[in-house]
């Protein structure tokens, strides 16, 4: 048991560590390192400008997609070397924020599912950050349940016209291109009549509108289809073959291990260590101590079963649906040590503005909190995924499983 | 990177828990749970000769010179099947605390004994209710005697060796306390069992009376060599919790699997499905706080007073969570004699308590984070 990199992998880090030592955009690096709990801005730039030109830098000196093949904008590097390459990264992998969805999540669909002339026309773009892509999965009707989406695709010539909404799209505001899971059979059990394509965002009849979150801010946009034309070649997969198409997709979300995800700990851990209560600091109470040892443990034990992961992608092990705990203790971890902090502060901590402590950012966390907790699958859907494909329980009955989707109640109540 | 066991270790884990598969059975841990038995002494001789009990003691006093890793993989395998053998009092509190401060003299003596299962040790450390606390301890050593009572000690009434913490002086410090070795045979010691929550290991009173004994370590370090001792035993207790968690989580999911209500698998409602998925998701984070643990013990870390603190808590959390969950999924049968699951429940409660209490340990955690954060 040891925490030592094989020699290889020590070459690489070192490699790693110095080309981004000589080439990281070092103006913005203690804002980034600042900034967390995923909201990445900076105060004089363009986060969106200066990510670009941080992704376009790596992909010309091939630190792009590390994992993806060279021929499409890649590295061809291990797992473990793209985990080395994000600890090295350190902050300015906050700026691969924005590119997270297509590089994680779209690209590896167009490669699994693309003509060879698109994959080799789109994933450089994508890789070096030069297009951005977004995911239109979830509907106002499809969820946890995406599979009910309603979206039509309509078959005309050899084109295809689609109709619909979608919503929860992350950054389709700055995106170039997207992916788009359709309805194309509504006469068959709601899995088999789904489409996968690809789209040009600009296409004419696309709307997108920002969402105006509980929290007040716009991360993500509702997308609107008014008789948008797709080619038949921007197909992924065979027609009514989407929703395999989509569960390639969401595997690969679970593929980004190692990057760490935010609980809010270290935030309190220090708020506690500088709050007087009482005349001494907040840590020296006995209740706000059991709290933070809680805590703390929750913290370190997702730290060490990230590094258990790190271990077993190193012996080239693939990492499974146990990953999803990281989120599942991380979302709700999150929210209470908002809540806790806002606890120790006492009437104040009803204030969020500049005049709050620490300039409101534990209320920041407290007000984003419950959309951590429900984006890229709700805790309910973590623990399905623990108990059915780590634990082997039974999936849950399906009442509408082999209903004609046209069949499938859409209310409620009447 | 290999933050994972070796290919060995694993091997050894695996024997381990074919060996108490077939020695170890629940009908064997309950002829100590029903009283018939102090301890399972044929397990016991059983543990000696696989090389368990000397696993981690090094070859010239009669151990195996393997190391904690692999007494951490023993350690989980002993918690997953219960073993009803004074294993944690004898390997992890008085070996440890005899290979930490003992003489040449006092390991050659003792070491080899404990190795070969000839001679069960204990720490007598608590005097009554209260977490380890220097101030705690009246028992006292005056002109090489010790005069005190001392309880709840863990295995006390079968115990050969008693590793007992004294008070040498009041000056109200730390280093009023000191160690001494009591062979229990020598007489001036009286031991009576007493009634606990979990009556596969034994718990006794001890009580010394003018008993002679010995130093061990030098005077005044009784306190730094019991903080040591307690971090260490703390991470291998976190191995038998870690076992034990995943054990329960096992047989909560293997009867959601087989139970049928309401025409269906209690498995397929999610009330129960999402239980078991958050016992999971405990056995998990304390599996990896363990592991940590095990590399800071294993590499005499500076990280091993933090690491074992956050393995105990841990590990605590997830063998409660896991044991009281594993009846909630059996129902009603899950409250009976007959079922297993009570002896889960018993021992997560009683190793929760063993080495200092929950609260002791978070106290111990936020301490310790701020001294490193101070640094």
């Amino acid at each position: 048991m040891n925490f030592d990199d094989t020699p290889q992998e020590a070459a690489f880090r070192s490699q790693a560590r110095a080309w981004i030592a000589a080439h990281a955009p070092k103006q913005y690096e203690d804002e980034l390192r600042a900034s967390s709990l995923g909201r990445t801005a900076l105060k004089n730039a363009n986060i969106l400008e200066v990510a670009k030109a941080w992704q376009k830098k790596k992909a010309e000196a091939g630190w792009a997609c590390l994992h993806w093949p060279k021929e499409y904008g890649g590295r061809g590097a291990s797992p473990i070397e793209r985990v080395i390459w994000q600890q090295e990264e350190g902050p300015f992998g906050k700026l691969s924020g924005l590119f997270i969805i297509g590089h994680g999540m779209c690209g590896p669909t167009v490669m699994a599912y693309a003509s060879e002339q698109h994959k080799r026309e789109h994933l450089p773009p994508l890789a070096s950050g030069e297009k951005v892509w977004c995911q239109l999965f979830s509907e106002p009707a499809g969820g946890s349940d995406v599979a009910g989406l309603r979206t039509r695709a309509e078959k005309r010539g050899d084109d295809w016209v689609i109709n619909g909404q979608k919503i929860w799209t992350s950054g389709a505001h700055y995106s170039d291109f997207g992916i788009l899971l359709t309805r194309t059979d509504p006469t068959v059990p709601k899995h088999k009549g789904l489409t996968m394509f690809f789209l040009d965002m600009k296409s004419p009849g696309v709307d997108i509108r920002p969402i105006k979150q509980a929290s007040g801010h716009s991360d993500f946009n509702e997308v609107y289809f008014t008789d948008v034309v797709i080619p038949d070649s921007q197909r992924l997969g065979a027609v009514n073959d989407g929703w395999n198409v989509a569960l390639t997709t969401l595997m690969n979300e679970r593929m980004s291990i190692g990057a760490g995800v935010a609980t809010g700990f270290p935030e309190l851990f220090d708020f506690c260590s500088n709050l007087m209560l009482d005349d001494r600091p907040a840590i020296d109470d006995r209740n706000v101590r059991s709290r933070l040892a809680s805590w703390a443990v929750k913290a370190s034990g997702l730290k060490y079963t990230s590094m258990r992961a790190i271990s077993a992608l190193s012996k080239g092990e693939r990492p499974g649906p146990e990953n999803s705990i990281g989120k599942l203790v991380a979302g709700p971890m999150i929210q209470d040590v908002a809540s806790y902090a806002l606890d120790l502060q006492g009437a104040a901590g009803v204030l969020s503005g500049p005049e709050a402590e620490l300039a409101g950012k534990f209320q920041a966390m407290l007000l984003r909190a419950p959309g951590t907790r429900v984006e890229g699958g709700t805790d309910e859907i973590m623990r399905n995924i623990i108990a059915e494909r780590v634990l082997g329980l039974p999936g849950d009955i399906r009442v509408d499983k082999d209903l004609p989707f046209n069949q499938v109640p859409t209310r409620g109540r009447a | 990177m290999n933050f994972d066991f070796s290919d060995d270790q694993k091997q050894l884990r695996d024997q381990a828990r074919k060996f108490l598969a077939e020695k170890c059975p629940p009908k064997a841990v309950r002829i100590v749970l029903d009283g018939k038995e102090s301890y399972d002494r044929a397990l016991w001789k059983g543990f000696a000769e696989m090389g368990f009990l000397g696993v981690a003691i090094p070859e010239e006093y009669g151990g195996a010179g393997a190391g904690h890793l692999e007494l951490c993989v023993i350690a989980e395998e002993v918690g997953r099947a219960l073993a009803p053998v004074p294993f944690s009092s004898t390997v992890y509190l008085a070996a440890e605390a005899l290979m930490l401060a003992g003489s040449d003299a006092q390991k050659q003596a003792w070491l080899p004994r404990i190795s070969s299962g000839e001679t069960i040790g204990t720490l007598a450390l608590f005097e009554g209710t209260g977490n380890p606390s220097p101030k705690a301890i009246k028992c006292e050593a005056a002109n090489g005697v010790l005069n005190g009572v001392k309880k709840p000690v863990a295995d006390g009434a079968i115990a050969d060796l008693v590793i007992v913490a004294a008070r040498t002086a009041s000056t109200g410090r730390d280093s009023d306390i000191s160690l001494f070795l009591v062979d229990v045979k020598a007489g001036g010691v009286e031991a009576k069992a007493l009634t606990n929550l979990d009556p596969t290991r034994g718990q006794a009173e001890l009580t010394f009376t003018n008993c002679k004994a010995e130093p061990l370590g030098a005077a005044g370090d009784g306190w730094s060599i019991i903080t040591q001792v307690l971090d260490r035993a703390a991470v291998l207790t976190a191995f038998e919790q870690v076992g034990g968690s995943d054990r329960a989580l096992e047989m909560g999911r293997d009867y959601a699997l087989d139970r049928i209500a309401f025409g269906r698998q209690i498995g397929s409602f999610q009330a129960v499905k999402h239980m078991l998925a958050d016992m999971y998701v405990s056995a998990t984070l304390a599996r990896s706080n363990a592991y940590y643990g095990a590399w800071a013990l294993s590499t005499n870390a500076p990280e091993l007073p933090e690491a074992a603190a956050s393995a105990r808590i841990s590990a605590t959390q997830a063998y409660q969570h896991c044991a009281k969950n594993n009846i909630q999924v059996h129902g009603g049968m899950g409250f009976t004699w007959e079922f297993d699951c009570h002896m889960y429940y018993r021992r997560a409660n009683a190793l929760a308590l063993g080495l200092g209490s929950l609260s002791y340990w978070e106290d111990q955690l936020i301490d310790r984070m701020r001294k490193r954060n101070a640094a």
